[in-house]
């Protein structure tokens, strides 16, 4: 039997790219898989006889520059270029519809010349201010008891950056930092549509609504990945989200990275407060004197590591991170092309979204919190299909819809609540692309409940856990242990629960790829 | 309108705690009759004497005859299930595992960061039950750290009436009520005895360093059982005690008390004021060898960094006078810590005090430390400089306290 210096459980993207990376520093790793596929949420699958599609994640708007170039992912088959960028369709049921172009909005059509002035200036502005949070949210987090000098000159940086933006810009920083998004906008936009979308991105993902204090974050959030160099650029990878999976895989495997799939751990053996191993559900035990966890945090220590091995404070903390998810997942194989009325073809290549106004989706949201599900609620469409037309059969379609807001823990249950909840994502849909469900070969809906038990995300959640204010940086996955150690000696965490969070970005892996590096283990 | 008033009382019914500021404990009938001096103080809640009719005599109960002392304001939690005894062993520091049924040990527990949350004593009832004493209240914290476990930890502070009784003549007091057998419990032993139609259990434990036992009953049988032990211990000269003769005692048995010697992790609001188990003397308790425990991470990698300030320590220091609460120095001029506890000792005829210094004194550098005591002397302080040597606790030691089966005084 081979030996291996460190085990990896979950090949997630994440779990992949810390695998990768250790393997590239001539670690002997081993992923373990619990399902028959790799790539976790970030995958492409086949939903219906010859339709393929991303399952879950469908946009590529935050794949870390840095996994990128270590894991050499554009010799592995990734192909990001300038050409690829999609534009953002704020669709409108009357009338032609608002339209970013470029990375995030570089230019803006279907608006009033002054709301287009208006909107170069928060744009920069934006970039601007989630360019001083991007060292946060990419490296490791600010260690509040002994930083080495590395961290700390990354910091100096970030400091630094701030003294760059002048007093006035500062201090507006500080001012609108933890304010809501909806009343940020109101001091600087006047279109609705355009509102709407900004409303709408900056809370996918969430259990926020424009109007919850600190929504401005998910914003920022978003605004400090980047594609291609290009900060808020956005993509539709080729082959759909499971080919970015493909690449890391390929770069894994050749670095030496093994991988096993249907191979569940049921439990990390701890001996002496020191992780040593893993047992499979099967009963299987392999040993490894590094043990990396790229699956929920949650999971990690309540499920694999248990209570007995860690302390009453801690087992606090980890059951007291927040994670129902509200995005729901729906891919439809349709027999042609849907129309969405008074958009172009280039428009139909890019993100629509349905979020009339900020209102509309502070309405979507209200019922989020009593446990109901939107009756109108908003989402982000794409068509894959039209660029990649190797995911549908000759002249059908693939349409692939995140949806907001679908509570977790949905009052009736989803059993009940499914059909009820499709009929109202098909009657938005109906209204802004008429007669799409005479179109229809096959839906699937994924709720948060059904993403759960597919993909083994424990409440459907985006991030592996709600990404605000306080669930963030130091204190993400919990605070005192947010660097990816654990109290676990020789355990280390890697999946989205991690800081920065979720998205396919591979940020967590790759930190905590770095700290085990660093660490000399 | 009738039916707001109504509903309105039976809230206020509900929430009438407020209208007894201080509880009474089941035995208050009896103490009450008995409180002379009615000098009381707030024991978690309760109405207790600090003395009943005379401390000095109080403290000569326990030391020349049999003492009754009132411990129904313990914190108790009785602790059941198949997994009591893992659960305990996660929370504790000590090895439950090597607790046998019948048998008691005193422990502590700590914090994630390995300061202590209490210490207490654990009395395993069965394999499977457990009854937890300490002096602060812990429910939330046990609560949370049973997840994962099969266990249920239920709170029976006022559902179990206590009491101790502590003193030469305590054993004979109990076989002349009839508890045939109790002359064998050893150190540290428990047994069920009949009592009342009900059950009695009594243990071989206490908090002075002499021959005594605790006994605990359901609280409906507590003052049969105080009548039954007061007429067995007539001739025996049982007399019911306040606190401050029962803190003499502990203090020359070298015994410390949460939130008087050592300040607790949940009550310290100076982040100085936490102490680990290493710090107050507790060090003995930690059992690495045993499976995961709360706050095994923190006391090792602080005794590996070398991060442990403190260290508490039984003083005997020059003179006759108590030095409570005087500061320590270091060559007379180095402040280096606190007595925490003082007074001097007629049984080791010495001046005894317990204080906590920052190591390396009291630690590696043990010599040239002294207190200084301010005497009130007719509104005038006397600022007394006197020598302190550090001591090894407990100040004394009483063969009769371990001796089995007990002598007949
Ligand atoms: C509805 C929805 C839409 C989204 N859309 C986008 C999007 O468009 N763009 C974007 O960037 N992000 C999107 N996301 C977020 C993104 O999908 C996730 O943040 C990301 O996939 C998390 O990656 P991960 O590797 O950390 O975890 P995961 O993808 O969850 O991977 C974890 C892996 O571990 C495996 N595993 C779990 N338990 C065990 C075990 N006990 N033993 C072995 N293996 C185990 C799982 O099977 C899985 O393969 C979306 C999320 C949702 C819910």
């Amino acid at each position: 039997m081979t030996s291996f210096d460190a085990i990896v459980i979950g090949c997630g993207h994440n779990g992949l790219v810390t695998a990768a990376t250790l393997a590239t520093a001539g670690r002997k790793v081993l992923v373990l898989e619990a399902g028959k596929e790799v790539g976790g949420a970030a995958r492409t699958e086949e939903f219906a006889p010859g339709f393929r599609g991303s399952s879950v994640a469908h946009l590529l708007n935050r794949l870390h520059p840095d996994v990128v170039k270590t894991l050499e992912l554009e010799k592995h088959g990734l192909k990001i270029a300038r050409a690829d960028f999609i534009p953002s369709v704020a669709l409108s049921k009357n009338g032609p519809p608002l339209v970013l172009h470029g990375a995030y909005g570089e230019v803006l059509t279907g608006a009033s010349s002054s709301e287009q002035s208006a909107w170069r200036d928060l744009r920069a502005q934006l970039l601007r201010y989630a360019g001083i949070l991007k060292p946060f949210l990419s490296r490791r987090p600010p260690d509040l008891d002994g930083m080495s000098l590395l961290e700390t000159a990354s910091l100096g940086q970030t400091a630094l950056a701030l003294r760059k933006l002048g007093k006035e810009d500062m201090r507006d920083f500080l001012r609108v930092l933890l304010m809501n998004v909806a009343d940020l906008l109101d001091e600087q936009l006047e279109d609705i549509r355009l509102k709407g979308l900004l409303a709408f991105d900056a809370t996918l993902g969430c259990h926020l609504g424009p109007r919850s204090p600190t929504s401005l974050l998910g914003l920022y959030y978003r605004l400090a990945g980047e594609t291609g160099g290009a900060a808020g650029a956005q993509m539709l990878p080729q082959g759909g989200m499971g080919a970015v999976v493909a690449a890391i895989r390929a770069s894994a495997e050749r670095a030496g990275v093994v991988i096993r799939i249907s191979a569940p751990v049921a439990k990390i053996v701890v001996e002496k407060g020191r992780a040593v191993g893993v047992t499979l559900d099967n009963g299987e035990e392999l040993r490894a004197s590094t043990i990396v966890s790229a699956i929920n945090p949650a999971t990690t220590f309540l499920d694999l590591v248990g209570p007995r091995e860690i302390d009453t404070g801690f087992v606090r903390k980890v059951k007291n991170i927040r994670m129902r998810g509200d995005a729901a997942k729906l891919n439809l194989a349709l027999d042609r092309p849907p129309q969405f009325t008074g958009v172009d073809a280039a428009g139909h290549n890019g993100r629509l979204v349905i979020a009339p106004s900020p209102d509309h989706v502070e309405r979507a949201f209200n019922p989020s919190k009593y446990g109901e599900f939107s009756q109108e609620p908003v989402m982000e469409i794409t068509l894959p299909s039209l660029a990649d037309p190797s995911l549908a059969p000759g002249g059908a379609c693939v349409l692939s819809t995140v949806v907001q807001y679908a509570p977790y823990a949905l009052k009736e249950g989803w059993v009940a609540g499914k059909p009820k909840f499709l009929k109202a994502i098909m009657a938005q849909l109906e209204a802004y692309a008429p007669s799409i469900g005479k179109s229809i070969v096959h839906a699937e809906l994924l709720t948060p409940a059904d993403i759960e038990t597919r993909y083994r995300m424990p409440g459907g959640h985006w991030h592996h856990g709600e990404l605000q204010a306080d669930q963030m940086l130091m204190s993400r996955p919990v605070s005192s242990w947010s660097g990816y150690d654990t109290p676990i000696e020789g355990l280390f965490l890697a999946g989205a629960g991690s800081h920065p969070g979720g998205g396919v970005s591979g940020a967590p892996g790759l930190n905590a790829a770095w700290r085990i590096i660093a660490m000399g283990r | 309108m009738n039916r707001h008033v109504k509903i309105n009382s039976a809230r206020i019914a509900a929430q009438s705690h407020f209208r007894t500021l201080r509880l009474g404990t089941p035995f208050q009938p009896r103490i009450d009759a008995l409180a002379k001096t009615q000098d009381w103080y707030n024991w978690a809640g309760y109405r207790a004497p600090h003395s009943l009719w005379d401390e000095e005599l109080e403290y000569f109960a326990i030391r020349s005859q049999a003492a009754l002392f009132d411990i129904s304001p313990m914190t108790k939690y009785r602790i059941e299930g198949p997994d009591a005894e893992a659960f305990l062993d996660r929370v504790t520091l000590r090895d439950v595992t090597k607790l046998r049924p019948g048998r008691i040990h005193y422990t502590a527990w700590c914090d994630d960061e390995g300061f202590v949350l209490d210490d207490g004593t654990l009395f395993r009832l069965s394999p499977t039950r457990f009854r937890l004493c300490s002096q602060e209240r812990h429910l939330p914290w046990l609560l949370d750290s049973a997840i994962g476990f099969d266990v249920t930890v239920k709170e029976e502070t006022e559902a179990v009436a206590g009491l101790a009784l502590q003193g030469p003549t305590s054993f004979a007091a109990l076989r002349d009520a009839g508890f045939a057998g109790v002359e064998k419990l050893r150190v540290f032993d428990l047994a069920d005895f009949a009592h009342d139609g009900s059950t009695v259990t009594i243990s071989r434990t206490g908090f002075t360093g002499d021959l005594g036992y605790e006994l605990f009953v359901p609280a409906d049988k507590a003052l049969s059982l105080w009548d039954r032990l007061m007429t067995s211990g007539e001739l025996h000269g049982i007399r019911a005690i306040g606190y401050t003769a029962l803190n003499r005692a502990r203090l020359e048995a070298g015994l410390i008390v949460a939130n008087a010697d050592f300040t607790t992790a949940e009550h310290a609001i100076r982040a100085d004021r936490l102490r680990m188990p290493d710090e107050i003397g507790l060090g003995f308790m930690i059992d690495l060898e045993k499976g995961h425990f709360n706050g095994r991470r923190a006391i090792l990698a602080a005794r590996a960094k070398c991060k442990l300030r403190h260290v508490l320590v039984g003083l005997e220091i020059e003179g006759n006078i108590p030095a409570e609460h005087a500061i320590v120095y270091h060559k007379k001029s180095g402040e280096v810590g606190l007595v925490s506890a003082a007074m001097w000792s007629p049984m080791a005829k010495r001046n005894i005090a317990i204080a906590s210094l920052a190591r390396p004194y009291g630690d590696t550098v043990v010599e040239d430390l002294w207190v200084e005591i301010y005497a009130m002397r007719e509104l005038q302080y006397q600022k007394l400089m006197k020598r302190a040597k550090v001591v090894a606790r407990p100040f004394i030691k009483l063969e009769r306290r371990t001796t089995t089966p007990p002598a007949d005084f």
